[in-house]
């Protein structure tokens, strides 16, 4: 299955990722519309430390340790892709605790959010990896 | 300083209804322009450091951001410009000499611009590229006058040495240390992928790129920076370089500050330590001298490589030209006026040399009055900026083209003109790691591989335009160009009729 991957060694830590990772869950069509004056809440997030960068999102696991948590049977795995469905969610946070990549994360409504690789809101290529002027971000079976 | 005598040149203008305040212009700008302000959520800028290189611009999101020209205006002045006068308060403020970086601006006439191309209506057929057979291919090389046989009858192969290119474009000398690593990389990769040669520059051979040699020239300049045995043998062919279009009688000076790590240790000098290519060889005063150093090469290389001779156009470069024709070299390099460079004094820059089509037009003349034409190839650059101006360089005379400005557009140069400054925006003209990394070469590469089969798909087109299906028909074919606008000396040194003729 084809998974986001990050190869720190070309990653520029612009954080373009994560305005582009917000834009495809808003619901305009317009970037500057979309975040203008907001705080965003992306779900692929650039760590940073000592001149070294790597973007952080879901990296969809095998044996994903949040569906093993959820209580509410929230979170589920389709075709490979770890989804959240958010009107099941009661926001418990035990994906939150349990995801050792930190890649679940509240979100405004209360429920947890998380990359769904851009499966809802767009085909094909996640907007990470379109967006990512360095190619440092990639899409690919591995 | 306490008066400031300069108004920033270029003015960030930022559209605050569009700009998200994401700070990709503040973190992509080496040189501070950007800055976050908290208390107002807004992005400003400091107008006086930006060298308008595009980095902040290319990269906005909400294309919130574009770079103006400042409308500050000294009085208007015919005489004396508003760039004289700042470089006259630039150097009553540092007494330096003005430095610039790749090629020279200045409006002088573009000859290229001046010259129109044929092609056939219906008493010669023209040729659909897309349908019939069409060959880009060129031999670099000396051309054997002589068909010997041995005591049976049999050929004897005297073949010279020479290259083979699938399309006659290749990259120009820019050295690892003027350039960066990621840089090299991608214009090696590309050089193979397309079948055709990068050129070192005179900073050696990185030892990570011996694996694309067959499509490496190496540079041997005045410096012999990073010159061995090994660099000449591995490499296709040698250049000795006697000159650089940018700064014709002038020698290189790459900073202390650029000579760190693999860059110091591939030029084999000392780190921190400013590397300095005289202007003259020092072993190397005449004809005579040069031909020492061919046969030096030839020798140290087991016949095995062509030698190329790379000058710049100067005035009497026709004579230079027949000289090196006679000296053994297989392939004369002519640099015009307008090639591009990593440093070079604007003075120089912007004053010496002559155009590339010109000193091609007459060395071409020259070499073939003499009869010596076949004893070299011609291999010109010098602001090659399109497929035609490569079509109408091969048609005036020449084998094939250097490219380097436009390979590294195709890199993400913006043309600035800041390289000497050392903080490339676009990872190009830079040895900081972390400005190097912006240029991916798995991105560079392809940009420069796709830009070069599109220019050679051009040149198909236009060849078969006139009816021509082999570039070896185009070479020299100056019946094929006609000048527009241009007067009859100007006519009679391209050797072309004006259009209409």
């Amino acid at each position: 299955m084809k998974r986001v991957y990050v190869n720190e060694k070309w990653c520029l830590g612009c954080h373009l990722c994560e305005y582009n990772c917000a834009f495809a869950n808003s619901d305009e069509t317009d970037m500057a519309r979309a975040l203008k004056d907001i705080k965003i809440h992306p779900n692929i997030q650039v760590e940073e430390n000592n001149g070294i960068y790597f973007a952080v999102s879901c990296r969809h696991c095998d044996e994903p340790l949040c569906v093993k948590g959820c209580i509410t049977g929230a979170l589920t795995i389709n075709d490979g892709v770890i989804t959240i469905d958010k009107n099941k969610c009661i926001g418990c946070y035990t994906c939150i605790l349990s995801c050792p990549f930190g890649a679940v994360a509240p979100s405004e409504e209360g429920v947890v959010q998380k990359c769904e690789l851009c499966m809802k809101t767009h085909d094909g290529i996640p907007k990470c990896v379109q967006g990512c002027p360095n190619a440092a971000i990639v899409f690919e079976e591995r | 300083m306490a008066i400031d005598y300069f108004y920033p040149e270029y003015e960030v203008a930022r559209n605050n209804d569009r700009c998200i305040t994401c700070r990709v212009c503040e973190r992509q700008c080496a040189n501070n322009v950007h800055s976050y302000v908290e208390q107002l959520n807004k992005m400003t800028s400091n107008d006086a450091n930006c060298v308008n290189c595009q980095r902040c611009v290319s990269l906005c999101p909400t294309k919130a951001l574009k770079i103006v020209k400042s409308d500050n205006t000294f009085k208007l002045n015919n005489n004396w410009n508003q760039k004289t006068m700042k470089e006259v308060f630039l150097q009553a403020e540092n007494s330096g000499v003005l430095l610039s970086s790749m090629g020279n601006p200045e409006p002088y006439p573009i000859y290229f611009d001046k010259i129109l191309l044929n092609a056939s209506q219906v008493t010669n057929p023209s040729i659909d590229p897309l349908r019939e057979p069409m060959e880009t291919r060129m031999f670099l090389g000396s051309t054997v006058h002589k068909i010997e046989r041995d005591k049976k009858g049999n050929l004897i192969n005297n073949l010279t040495p020479h290259l083979k290119l699938a399309l006659p474009i290749m990259f120009s000398a820019m050295s690892y240390g003027s350039i960066s690593y990621n840089a090299h990389e991608s214009l090696a990769r590309a050089a193979e992928e397309l079948g055709t040669y990068y050129n070192t520059g005179e900073g050696g051979l990185h030892e990570d790129f011996y694996k694309y040699s067959k499509n490496t020239i190496v540079q041997v300049a005045s410096g012999r920076f990073g010159v061995h045995k090994d660099y000449l043998n591995t490499a296709a062919a040698i250049e000795i370089k006697m000159g650089q279009g940018a700064k014709p009688g002038i020698g290189g000076h790459l900073p202390g500050t650029k000579i760190v790590g693999d860059v110091s240790r591939t030029r084999m000098a000392p780190e921190g330590c400013d590397a300095i290519s005289p202007a003259p060889h020092h072993d190397i005063y005449s004809i005579e001298d040069l031909r020492q150093l061919v046969f030096s090469l030839k020798e140290a290389t087991d016949y095995k490589k062509p030698i190329i001779v790379k000058i710049a156009a100067v005035h009497n470069v026709a004579a230079i030209a027949s000289g090196i024709a006679r000296s053994g070299a297989d392939i004369i390099a002519i640099d015009g006026f307008r090639g591009g460079t990593g440093a070079a004094p604007t003075r120089i820059r912007d004053n010496v040399g002559i155009p590339i089509e010109l000193a091609l037009a007459s060395v071409d003349a020259r070499l073939r009055n003499e009869g010596i034409r076949d004893n070299v190839s011609l291999v010109v650059g010098g602001s090659i900026r399109s497929s035609s101006d490569v079509f109408k360089a091969i048609a005036l005379g020449a084998d094939s083209v250097y490219i380097g400005t436009a390979a590294l557009l195709a890199l993400g140069c913006h043309l600035c003109r800041s390289c000497h400054g050392g903080k490339c925006n676009w990872g190009i003209a830079t040895q900081v790691p972390e400005l190097v990394k912006r240029l991916n070469p798995n991105i560079g590469y392809k940009r420069l591989v796709n830009l070069l089969e599109a220019w050679n798909h051009e040149i198909m087109e236009m060849m078969g335009g006139m009816g021509i299906n082999s570039i070896e028909s185009l070479r020299g074919n100056r019946l094929m160009l006609r000048g527009v606008g241009l007067n009859e000396k100007e006519l009679e040194i391209l050797g072309i009729k004006h259009a209409g003729e």
